[in-house]
């Protein structure tokens, strides 16, 4: 069977036994279905790296086709590139990551994992799409899961963020729903991202629908200024839910972005190229600056979040091969991180009931562990090399400073500036949570990380420094499928 | 010798004793990982002697000069072709020196902390640490690639995160831990942006070949540099001043100094290896890395360079007089030396005699390693015995120190520039490199040797003489000056400290690989003694025994002596800047916006769809009457658009 359905058919099976097994079995039915499918994703890496080096430049490999409404020519159309197959396996870490994270929910366990399941199925499906249509089907797929997520198993305002993300998430679509309907209508009916690519569109159409595509993608991967569901919603979120969202919703925006907006509308991208550039530095460096204000270590994550998301979109924005490939690393990079960020912060609070920074202090010395898991991924947030977020802001960096002009360069500029500001806040953040005295004596019975929580943070710490030490391979095969996109760019005129 | 296998050791090794102390080590053999780790790093101190041996004394010049080898270079990630980030091994007679001096000093402070942080509860932690240091000071010294160097450059700073917060209950260990991370952060901005601007100039991050094409005039990676501009300075100028930037922030340059004195949070030892003999001079090291496009192709930078250095170290110098904190007084003083250096390869140029200053900055890193690492384990043992690190708490320990205070009479003989000790035949020769090339520097570096040796006396006679030693708590004198492993690499590097002087720099270590011989100046030699033994024998009228002079001098200058003793208020100004304007302003702004504006633009959009909602609610009453009026009068209205439309 093909690897590309397979990994379909995995989490949507585990779902289907969950529903019938007992209530307390079915984490471990979950589990295993997210291992499953973490070696899957393991096996279409080493198959589709094998298919490249033996010379198949084919621009998507493992392509599948099924019909599914034959009058409008939708059809089940799978297929991965190098940037997909990166896509899949931060998926499936993430999921398993925060299926142990989770292990101990005693509040509707049942409903709880299944909901983690189906957003997995819902990025894994996007993420292989072909097809606009079943694009868009498996994005709406996981917007309903972190709705209830939240609202159900979130704190504090909960019901608000949980409104507000999905209200802006549906908004996002919407726009992304009227593009995909443009685009079929100039296409003489189809909605195929491999027949799409190929046509060549004239400039007004692309004008018309590059903004409705971008903005929509970009309102799930806080584009400023529609980032605002990102604070609310990451610290309303229950652990897992806001390492969902954070390491894999967030990228579904990004990967949005050059797939189906980027890639299909290259004239449109170059179009309103600047006013991407304008808008990610602004959330570079005002979500960074945002961050240094923060209380809560939520909201210091999602600020910072902003301010990283901020890097993919400049690195799209400045359309050549490096900063591309940078984009797509930091989207790995950042997805892996935050997920890690998030999971610690979960830890601590599950511990000591409050995530406000001015009650917190001195932890390190109490719980090691998930100490030191805190400080190493904030190291890597503030782009220390040997972990991924160097290699992915470096690379969004070396691009950015090969496009010629000024304003590039003043960009580029205040984007490498924001890597100061990180460093204040994630030090600051980390002395006032890790290290000093111990501020309460409560904490001195709290206990350091179980073994579910070791091995999820092992598993995000393990993927962070293999990127962060051997990047090689993987900025390679990602970079063999931008170059094609870098070259439609370089052959227009400016 | 020179193969790529044995000298991937010596950084590797370290970093192999980090990961067996960190995964297994720290919690099977806590007391063991000290040894362990001393004995992983002999290997590699004795490899690092070895290679030096080999390359300067088995290979040798080839056509009269010591050419760089590269015997390994691996691609590690490609940007664009041309452009990528290698990780590889250089050896020149820069790196092998600094091969030597980085493991050997790291070796001695390993040694010394078996005995200074016995008992810790972290101490197999300290150990991995220092070996996380010693790797990344290893990775950055043997850099072929701009970006590799930037790598192991933020690694070591990094280590001395960790290093100086090492007490991490303590607020002020990990405020300063901070200080120094976020102001070297600050400063490697300038590094980053220098590299992106070189190497898309270039063409290239690979040094030996960024050399090549920005030194050689007739290409065309050359006049792209030279041509554009941002602001009348040309681009290579602006990269080269940017990347100084990064070395001024690590190496503690005015006015990016100010994380320095506070690094002395650390572990007393840690201050010896990062903060004195190591890592503070990486920012030297970069700039006599990259030297040849300094000196070639932008002298007049070269020149500010010199400037930066020289003010630098005076203005260290003058603080270092007022300092009452035994550590602080080094740390001003570290700041000056390596002023000095950066002075000495200002008014340097490149080959021949005229690059002199370059192979004195080179001599003077080499012996001030020796010297000033030597004052800190001194000042370590002092600590380790009164428990404080104030002036006021010693005194008259000569006696009860012996070995301690012949070591710190030497050393501090040594950093005042009296032969035949080694800071003599250093500071020598960047004086004279000074006279020939540009007399302001070279009347500042004479003045402020003058003070050097001052401040250095007054903390000798405040720390071993001026009164007897009579502690507030006898019962804590217990203890002797301290075990054999805290003796033994005090006399070794006191023999460094006297010997490292007749090390033959001018032949071994140059600007352009050539041997050169130099001249000997009595007239600079005995002005510069005259002076030092002037100030020296000041200090002992002022300090020796106890006396109210210092005090009739200090109010005399009483408002300059204040403006010195608060450290020119550096730290106020930085204070300002970073609460008021970063905070303050940066910060509550964007936070305000985001609150307000943005935030609540989006509940406004929400609030104004519910309530349109609720106003056109009635409508959907449910009344089938209601309806068909609507019905009724929208087919009306439908008719009525047709009729005069003629749809």
């Amino acid at each position: 069977m093909n690897l590309l359905v397979l990994l379909i058919i995995i989490p949507v099976v585990a779902l289907a036994i969950s529903v019938f097994v007992h209530a307390e079995k079915v984490k471990s039915v979950i589990l295993f279905g997210a291992i499953v499918e973490l070696i899957l994703c393991f096996e279409l890496l080493r198959e589709f790296m094998v298919e490249r080096a033996a010379g198949n430049n084919s621009p998507y490999l493992f392509e599948i086709v099924y019909p599914w409404f034959k009058t409008w020519n939708i059809n089940f159309h799978a297929g991965v590139d190098g940037i997909s197959v990166s896509m899949l396996l931060l998926t499936s870490l993430v999921t398993v990551s925060a299926i142990l994270v989770s292990w101990k929910i005693d509040n509707k366990p049942r409903e709880f994992f299944m909901m983690l399941m189906l957003l997995t199925v819902g990025a894994i499906g996007f993420f292989i799409s072909m097809d606009l249509i079943m694009a868009f089907f498996f994005l709406e797929l996981s917007v309903v899961p972190k709705f209830l997520l939240i609202a159900h198993w979130g704190s504090g305002r909960k019901v608000y963020s949980a409104t507000k993300l999905a209200l802006m998430l549906m908004a996002g679509s919407s726009l992304i729903l009227v593009g995909i309907l443009l685009l079929y209508l100039k296409s003489n009916g189809s909605f195929d991202i491999s027949v799409l690519q190929g046509l060549h569109l004239d400039n007004e159409t692309q004008k018309l629908i590059f903004p409705l595509m971008f903005m929509g993608f970009g309102v799930f991967t806080a584009l400023f200024p529609f980032h605002t569901w990102v604070p609310d919603g990451h610290s309303s979120a229950p652990t897992a839910g806001s390492m969902f969202l954070a390491g894999i919703s967030m990228k579904l925006g990004g990967y949005g972005c050059i797939r189906f907006a980027a890639i299909l509308l290259p004239e449109g991208t170059q179009y309103y190229s600047t006013a991407i550039i304008i808008l990610s530095t602004i959330a570079i460096v005002y979500g960074a600056f945002a961050t240094l204000m923060q209380k809560d270590i939520k909201y210091i994550n999602a600020y910072s979040s902003v301010s990283h998301c901020g890097f993919v979109l400049l690195g799209i924005g400045m359309l050549n091969q490096t900063a591309l490939t940078g984009a797509v690393l930091q989207m790995i990079s950042h997805g892996l991180m935050t997920a890690l960020f998030f999971g610690a912060i979960g830890m601590i609070y599950s511990r000591t009931h409050t995530r406000d920074v001015r009650e917190l202090g001195g932890l390190l010395k109490i719980m090691p562990f998930i100490g030191s898991i805190y400080i190493i991924v904030g190291l890597c947030s503030l782009g220390l090399p040997g972990l991924s977020g160097f290699v992915s802001e470096m690379t969004v960096f070396m691009g950015a400073w090969k496009v010629p002009g000024t304003f590039y360069k003043a960009a580029t500029i205040l984007a490498c500036a924001s890597i100061v500001v990180t460093a204040v806040y994630i030090l600051q953040a980390v002395a006032k949570v890790m290290l000093g005295p111990i501020k309460d004596p409560h904490f001195l019975t709290l206990t350091d990380a179980a073994w579910y929580e070791r091995s999820a943070s092992w598993l995000l710490m393990l993927a962070i420094i293999i990127m962060g030490v051997l990047p090689m391979w993987l900025a390679q095969m990602i970079s063999h499928d931008t170059a094609p996109m870098a070259v439609k760019f370089l052959t227009l005129n400016p | 010798m020179l193969n790529a296998s044995t000298l991937l050791l010596i950084p590797l090794l370290p970093l192999l004793s980090f990961l067996f102390i960190t995964f297994f080590g720290k919690k099977h053999l806590p007391k063991a990982s000290g040894l362990i780790s001393i004995f992983i790093l002999g290997v590699s101190t004795l490899l690092s002697l070895n290679v030096a041996y080999n390359y300067f004394f088995v290979v040798g010049m080839t056509n009269g000069i010591y050419q760089a080898i590269i015997p390994m270079k691996l691609e590690w990630l490609q940007f664009y072709p041309g452009v990528s980030i290698d990780m590889g091994i250089i050896l020149d007679p820069i790196s092998v020196m600094m091969l030597v001096v980085v493991t050997f000093i790291s070796l001695m402070v390993h040694i010394y902390s078996l005995g200074y942080m016995k008992g810790e509860e972290r101490f197999a932690v300290y150990y991995s640490f220092l070996d996380l240091f010693t790797f990344s000071m290893l990775g950055l010294v043997i850099a072929t690639n701009l970006f590799q160097m930037y790598f192991f450059w933020e690694l070591v700073g990094l280590s001395s995160y960790l290093l100086i917060g090492y007490y991490f209950t303590k607020p002020s260990a990990v405020a300063a831990a901070k200080k120094a991370f976020i102001v070297t952060r600050f400063a490697d901005l300038g590094f980053l942006i220098g590299i992106l601007i070189l190497s898309f100039h270039a063409g290239t991050l690979d040094i030996q070949t960024l050399i090549k094409r920005l030194t050689t005039s007739d290409t065309t990676f050359y006049s792209s540099a030279i041509l554009t501009g941002f602001m009348g300075v040309s681009s290579l100028t602006w990269g080269l001043a940017l990347v100084f930037i990064g070395g001024a922030g690590k190496s503690a340059m005015f006015p990016l100094h100010i994380w320095l004195p506070d690094a002395m949070e650390g572990p007393t030892p840690v201050s010896a290896l990062i903060h004195a003999a190591t890592m503070v001079v990486a920012g030297v090291y970069l700039v006599a890395r990259l030297f040849p496009i300094y000196a070639i192709s932008s002298p007049h930078l070269l020149e500010i360079i010199g400037y930066i250095g020289i003010i630098s170290s005076a203005l260290a110098a003058i603080i270092a007089c007022t300092q009452t904190d035994i550590k602080r007084v080094l740390a001003y003083s570290t700041i000056s030396q390596i002023g000095y250096m950066l002075a000495s390869l200002g008014v340097s140029q490149y080959g021949g005699l005229n690059g002199e200053g370059f192979s004195a900055s080179m001599f003077h890193l080499f012996t001030h390693a020796f010297f000033k690492a030597l004052l800190f384990l001194c000042a370590g043992s002092v600590i380790h015995y009164v428990h404080s690190n104030e002036v006021k708490d010693m005194g008259g320990l000569r006696k009860k120190m012996p070995i301690t205070h012949l070591c710190f009479l030497l050393a501090c003989l040594a950093i005042a520039g009296i032969p035949p000790l080694s800071g003599f035949f250093s500071k020598e020769e960047i004086l004279a490199a000074a006279f020939a090339h540009n007399q302001t520097i070279f009347y500042i570096a004479w003045l402020t040797a003058g003070l050097t040796s001052f401040y250095m006396f007054r903390l000798y006679y405040l720390t071993f003489w001026n009164k007897e030693y009579s502690p507030a708590h006898l019962a804590h004198n217990h203890h002797d000056e301290g075990s054999w492993n805290m003796k033994l690499p005090l006399l070794v590097l006191m023999l460094g400290a006297v010997g490292a002087g007749f090390v033959p720099f001018h032949h071994l270590v140059t600007s352009d690989g050539q041997p050169y011989e130099n001249e000997f100046h009595l007239n600079i030699t005995l002005m510069a003694i005259g002076l030092s033994l002037f100030a020296i024998i000041i200090a002992t009228i002022f300090y020796r025994k106890k006396n109210n002079l210092p005090d009739k001098i200090s109010s005399m200058f009483s408002r300059f002596y204040n403006f010195a003793f608060h450290k020119f208020y550096f730290d106020e100004v930085y204070q300002f800047i970073s609460q008021k304007i970063l905070f303050n302003v940066m910060g509550a702004f964007s936070s305000w916006f985001d609150k307000n504006i943005v935030n609540g633009s989006v509940n406004t959009t929400a609030f104004i769809t519910e309530a349109f909602s609720e106003t056109i609610k009635p409508v959907q009453s449910g009344k089938v009457q209601g309806y068909a009026l609507a019905f009724l009068f929208g087919i009306l209205g439908l008719i009525v658009v047709l009729f005069f439309f003629n749809f």
